[in-house]
């Protein structure tokens, strides 16, 4: 129902708009020209939102409120929002992509995406709500050194949402640039500038209310579209499998696991990043200390488990359907992929697509929606990214503020006035640097930058949190030489693997004759040696750690165990 | 929290059933949840020709189509399955823990 709601709510609000744009779209249409419907209904997006934020920013007084929303979110708007938070444009366009180019493929990648929530739901998230404030540092640093924890936390925090800012910073500019029409540099000026009012202003009640409009927006988009593409086939799977085996290149073996995953260690790797970097990720933890228990937060990894699963499959249909219906539309095909009887050449299906198989959902869109529809699912693309990266500087910006200023420089003597104000400077400073690093990036190759952040987050965040959750002997020396050992060893086999020494880093060598980018070491995840390497010098610099400190840590493992099972104590838990 | 409220729930039966109870549940649904995904990536990665044999005989449609979907939703599943004993047996003994501290 609420999908039809949304559609007659914007259908109404376009009219005028429409009317508008008419005489505009009518002249010479150029190839990359400006797509007024996508800009009217992006800016329908964009003045609900700030409606929303000016609403946040009168709610919004304590630091309790900044950074958690005032802890008033539902479980189910929370497992909105968290499936906002993952649902990235690069998942989305990305995984419908990788469907449409290897078929099989994009399901294996999906899968491991959403392994990692059950994970998240079995042993952490209600002991990260019990134990936590505002940031997962609240939860690694509960029993520890304040200043080593929380510094340590504060840059792998920032690096994983450096990493992940990049990759999104540029997404957005490549994508806007060729779903509007407007200029690289403009489009990521745009998504910087808007994300820092929603930060500033509205804290996390505005970025909540971001994703969740944009978690509803995408939804529901991507389930017309694959509704719409699967009525081609008589809503049979079968059909539609039968038919794009018929028209891809690769034939039959899109049916099944093919190039993605060549060998086991390489396969476990990425499974070990996806599935144990999800729960080291700061801004999905923080979603965390936005609902008021621990009984909500485990709802909330229940809708978005649901949501996120769904999602995947939409965009496994979208992907496989796509293969078949942009068969019968040459015009999103280069001109050299296009036969003398104006069909498009077999072999051309995936290399002739026009803009790239980033492109494929929003051609499918155009293909079984036409113009306003191509127009919404461009506009969701763009709130797609604009609410992740909110989300993501608003986490970085808690780092800076409750982790690094609050807790290490002012060591627990600033107060809430301060601290806010922190932050919303560090997310002022956050938003330039983000834009500055998206028009740095525009011609580097980021594709190893959100693997990257998942594998810092299942080497460095995760084995720490883990560790002071359920070990007893962990120690502040423990924590802290285990957590850097697992953030340094993954960003330094990142940078020997084929994606940074060879795709970026230029080093290339004969192979079969032919020259490819290659790297000093065959791993392309480097989580399958950094994971257990960061829990192994937990463990050894913590059973030779005979301080008096670490006796007194040990003790206090008693009293965390106890709020962690029982949420008595913990933050915002109703009294009794 | 006082050390004395430590040691008295701690040395309640009800929170020891709480903890044993929860992390038994826990543990199960997460071997559960390791297996499946890394049965179904060591598939990949040592049969994958099985995963692309059809359904039925004729049939375009691979057993790995199903078996994807079906990996999904039992990740729902399974947290959904959390949920239920969550709410209704544990969260009914962390009311006992707490009504017995006061």
């Amino acid at each position: 129902m609420r999908r039809y709601a949304t559609w007659g709510v914007l259908l109404a609000l376009l009219t005028p708009f429409m009317l508008m744009a008419a005489p505009a779209l009518s002249g010479a249409v150029e190839r990359q020209a400006i797509n007024y419907t996508a800009i009217y209904m992006f800016l329908i997006f964009v003045a609900g939102t700030m409606g929303i934020t000016y609403w946040a920013a009168k709610r919004t007084r304590s630091a309790k409120d900044f950074y958690t929303a005032g802890g008033g979110i539902t479980g189910f708007q929370n497992g909105l929002a968290i499936a906002g938070d993952f649902m990235s444009a690069a998942s989305f366009l990305g995984i419908s992509g990788l469907v449409f180019a290897s078929g099989y493929d994009g399901l294996i990648y999906s899968i491991g995406f959403l392994v990692g929530w059950p994970v998240i739901m079995f042993l952490i998230a209600e002991q990260i709500r019990n134990l936590g404030k505002f940031t997962f540092a609240d939860v690694s640093s509960y029993r520890f050194g304040q200043t080593e924890i929380r510094t340590m936390a504060a840059i792998s925090s920032l690096v994983v949402v450096a990493f992940y800012l990049i990759a999104q910073m540029v997404g957005a500019g490549k994508l806007i640039q060729l779903l509007f029409g407007l200029d690289y540099w403009i489009a990521v000026v745009i998504v910087g500038g808007l994300m820092m009012v929603y930060v500033i202003f509205g804290g996390m009640t505005a970025t909540t209310w971001v994703q969740i409009i944009k978690a509803v927006l995408l939804l529901s988009g991507a389930t017309f579209m694959a509704i719409a593409a699967l009525a081609t086939f008589g809503f049979s799977p079968e059909e539609m499998f039968r038919q794009a085996v018929e028209a891809h290149p690769k034939g039959a073996a899109i049916m099944s696991p093919g190039s993605l995953v060549t060998d086991p260690i390489n396969a476990i790797s990425l499974g070990l990043a996806l599935m144990f970097g999800t729960a080291g990720l700061p801004h999905i933890l923080m979603r965390f200390f936005t609902v008021p228990d621990a009984k909500e937060a485990r709802k909330s990894v229940f809708y978005a488990t649901g949501f996120i699963g769904y999602f995947y499959i939409l965009t496994f249909i979208i992907g496989f359907a796509a293969i078949v219906l942009l068969l019968q539309h040459p015009e999103f095909y280069k001109p050299e992929a296009i036969a003398a009887d104006g069909s498009i050449i077999k072999g051309q299906l995936i290399a002739g697509l026009n803009g790239g198989t980033n492109m494929v959902a929003i051609r499918l869109a155009e293909a079984v929606g036409g113009n306003l529809f191509l127009g919404f699912i461009s506009a969701v693309a763009f709130a797609t990214i604009l609410a992740v990266v909110s989300g993501l500087t608003l986490a970085g910006a808690s780092a800076i503020s409750h982790d690094l200023y609050a807790s290490v420089i002012a060591r627990g003597r600033s107060n809430e006035k301060t601290e806010i104000r922190v932050s919303k400077i560090a997310t002022f400073m956050l938003g330039l640097v983000a834009i500055g690093l998206g028009i740095a990036f525009e011609s580097q190759n980021v594709a190893f930058m959100v693997g990257l952040a998942f594998a810092i987050a299942a080497s460095a965040n995760f084995p720490v949190l883990a560790a002071s959750i359920f070990w007893s002997k962990m120690t502040t020396r423990g924590a802290l030489v285990g957590g850097f050992v697992g953030l340094i060893s993954a960003v330094v086999l990142t940078i020997l693997s084929k994606a940074v020494w060879g795709d970026v880093l230029g080093h290339t060598a004969m192979i079969d004759g032919k020259e490819v980018a290659v790297g000093l070491i065959s791993l392309n995840n480097p989580a399958i040696i950094s994971m257990p390497l960061a829990f192994a010098f937990i463990w050894i610099a913590s059973l030779t750690d005979s301080s008096e400190r670490a006796k007194r840590e040990r003790i206090a493992f008693e009293a965390q165990k106890v709020r962690c099972e029982t949420g008595i104590g913990a933050e915002g838990a109703t009294a009794h | 929290m006082q050390q004395e409220s430590v040691d008295a729930i701690k040395a309640s039966p009800r929170y020891q059933e709480l903890v044993r109870s929860r992390k038994r549940f826990a543990w199960l649904l997460t071997i559960i949840i390791l297996a499946i995904y890394y049965g179904f990536i060591l598939t990949i990665a040592f049969a994958p020709s099985w995963l692309g044999t059809p359904v039925v005989e004729g049939a375009t449609t691979t057993i790995g189509m199903p078996i994807g979907v079906i990996i999904i939703v039992a990740a729902f599943v399974l947290t959904g399955i959390y949920v239920a004993k969550a709410n209704s047996k544990f969260d009914a003994l962390t009311k006992a823990v707490r009504e017995e501290l006061q």
